[in-house]
């Protein structure tokens, strides 16, 4: 195969038909354009929404639950093995809140070396009072400098430091939306009060706000000890341990197995996470369907200008074939004019895909909702770049493909005689 | 004498609109050196029985030689070869790639063979345009020349791999008396000089006659 001479006659039709040449390249770019961008910006925001609740979960949520006993006392008597027996108000089991061993538990888990870490929390069921009025919340209990390392909570607290709660003994990371509900800020202190109904002066040393606001109006933060010591508490008295893992896609048989192991209830990502799993994923599809779409009226575009070209070159393909170039050389003249306007074309559009989304990047975005986040989020994936080339450069193969099949079975003679 | 291209029984049919049979058992050769001519009414099948020689045509019966060897039945990127190296072939209409320079057209020929180095080629297809007295249009486009200039460059076109025979289709169909005696004088200079063989269909007598030899055909069959 003679490649440079056939390079240099599709060389050569590509610029003297610049105007075709560069708006069949266009449609490449744009369609890879278009796709790259589209594919940035929702994967960046599919991202966002996916960190706005997944980094508040664990991947396993160790806990006690309340809940009745599977077997009750009438099926360990014997004598009523073959009857049937009805328990009329069943009560949930008489149990602690407080994981039992829970200390030696998060050191077993601190070793497994698939274990991120492990935080012990305590919740509490408190009242926010503010003169005569009680809000209702909750107070966690927390290792605040390990909850930074293994999730983004400091991006939540939107005033205040998490070190300065490490430093306070009385300290507390005010939820936002009952800050404002009972003007607040830094620096002023709120009283709590626990359901048994002891009141404690706590500082804020910092505002969290999660964008969620459900969240907002009843969550607080505060030191485990300090929560320990509201409830009256020892201090192996821990409500919940949180577990990241390295590898998350263990997460499922990972809590599985403590379930058994420990007798408690752990629940992971997935479990928890379940409907939101189906929303990303239908919001991924709609994605691949529009960029899909793009590709292919890209594509089209390619089909439609080479067929165009081969019709005006039908002479050309007609000497070049009576002057010994065989069918083969004639579809690889036109096959390469194909490739080389995908190849162009696309790598055109990853660039101006890559500056769109650099554009969109920059574009402020302010909601409430959202208080970290400044501009929109777009999602700079190098494979998405791959996908984009590599598909630019499958659809304008089949886009060249068909026309210069055409062009190698043209016969030469038919030109020629100009029937 | 030895036969550069030689026919044995060939026969062919058109089957659109309908039957038609074009060629009937043509049986003839064109022997080194000869400048041969064909000559007959329109539709005598003479431009058909070109293509067949040419190879570009693979629709018939019978057998075709060239140079003692049976191209019938060749795969088709094995006739493009023999074509590209043996064949050359000028068409009524000058038939050239019009975006490319004249000196471009010349060597695409040779370039496709590649035989020989770029600038060997490209010495070449200087030598051919010399020979025909166009060397100065050689940088020129080939949309941007006479058609008299236009049919030489296609000649020097069908003789850069210094073929074993050189076909015409009505070469000089197309062009005024003067141009006309040119192509004539090329021809016969080819047939003098190099020793090439050519075989030429055309409708102009004076041309035909002073050929080597007249084949003449009437209605699919060669008279005489």
């Amino acid at each position: 195969m003679n490649w440079k001479v056939i390079l240099n006659i599709a060389k050569t039709h590509l610029l003297t038909k610049m105007k075709s040449t560069v708006t069949a390249a266009l449609g490449v770019t744009f369609g890879i354009g278009a796709y790259i961008t589209l594919v940035s910006f929702m994967t960046g925001l599919n991202e966002m929404l996916d960190d706005l609740v997944l980094n508040q979960t664990p991947h396993i949520h160790i806990y006690n639950e309340i809940e009745p006993s599977k077997n009750q006392p009438v099926s360990l008597y014997t004598k009523f093995e073959d009857a049937l027996n009805v328990v009329h108000s069943v009560k949930p089991k008489q149990s602690q809140k407080k994981i039992h061993n829970a200390l030696p538990i998060i050191s077993y888990l601190r070793k497994d070396p698939n274990v991120r870490g492990a935080t012990p929390e305590t919740n509490a069921q408190i009242f926010y009072l503010s003169g005569s009025i009680e809000l209702g919340g909750n107070l966690s209990g927390v290792d605040i400098m390990e909850m930074v390392r293994l999730s983004n909570i400091q991006d939540n607290i939107v005033e205040g430091t998490p070190e300065a709660l490490k430093n306070n003994d009385n300290g507390i990371l005010l939820g936002a939306g009952l800050a404002e509900k009972m003007s607040l800020s830094v620096g002023e202190r709120v009283q709590v009060s626990t359901i048994t109904g002891s009141v404690f002066p706590l500082k804020i040393v910092g505002i969290y706000q999660s964008g969620i606001a459900e969240i907002d109006n009843i969550q607080s933060y505060t030191n485990l000890e300090t929560v320990q010591r509201i409830l009256g508490e020892a201090e192996n008295y821990v409500t919940d341990i949180n577990v990241k893992l390295f590898d998350i896609t263990q997460a499922e048989s990972m809590s599985n197995r403590l379930e058994q192991q420990f007798d408690i209830k752990a629940t992971d990502i997935n479990e928890a996470n379940a409907q939101f799993e189906t929303g990303s994923n239908i919001r991924n599809l709609i994605t691949y369907a529009v960029s899909i779409t793009l590709l292919i009226v890209a594509g089209f575009g390619i089909y439609n200008i080479l067929n165009m070209l081969i019709y005006e070159k039908m002479k050309d393909i007609a000497i070049l074939k009576a002057t010994g170039f065989s069918g083969r050389d004639v579809q690889l003249i036109f096959m390469s004019q194909a490739m080389i306007i995908g190849a162009v074309g696309g790598f055109l559009g990853l660039f101006m895909g890559f500056i769109l989304s650099k554009l969109i990047d920059q574009a402020p975005f302010n909601t409430e909702a959202l208080p970290t986040i400044t501009t929109y989020p777009v999602n700079f994936n190098i494979g998405y770049y791959i996908i984009g080339i590599v598909f630019a450069l499958i659809s304008t193969f089949i886009a060249g493909y068909l026309p210069s099949n055409k062009a190698k079975r043209i016969d030469p003679v038919r030109i020629i005689r100009g029937t | 004498m030895k036969l550069v291209l030689e026919t044995k029984n060939i026969n062919k049919h058109f089957h659109k609109p309908k039957d038609f049979h074009v060629l009937k058992n043509i049986s003839f050769g064109v022997k080194e050196g000869e400048f041969a001519s064909v000559m007959g009414k329109s539709g005598c099948g003479k431009s058909t029985l070109l293509y067949i020689l040419s190879t570009m045509d693979t629709d018939y019966t019978g057998e075709l030689y060239l140079n003692d060897e049976l191209i019938t039945g060749k795969p088709h990127q094995e006739l493009s070869r023999l074509r590209n190296k043996h064949i050359g072939f000028v068409f009524q209409f000058h038939y050239l790639l019009s975006e490319f320079s004249v000196l471009e057209n010349v060597m695409l020929p040779a370039k496709k063979l590649a035989e020989k180095s770029h600038t060997e080629i490209e010495h070449d297809g200087m030598e051919k345009l010399k020979m025909l007295h166009i060397d100065h249009l050689a940088k020129q486009r080939a949309s941007r020349i006479s058609g008299g200039e236009k049919q030489r460059v296609a000649i020097a076109r069908a003789l850069i791999n210094n073929p074993t025979i050189l076909m015409g289709d009505e070469p000089t169909g197309n062009l005024d008396s003067h141009n006309s005696e040119n192509v004539f004088g090329i021809f016969k200079r080819l047939k003098e000089e190099e020793g090439l063989s050519l075989l030429v269909v055309t409708h102009d007598e004076d041309f035909a006659k002073r050929t080597d030899r007249i084949v003449q055909m009437e209605d699919g069959r060669i008279l005489g």
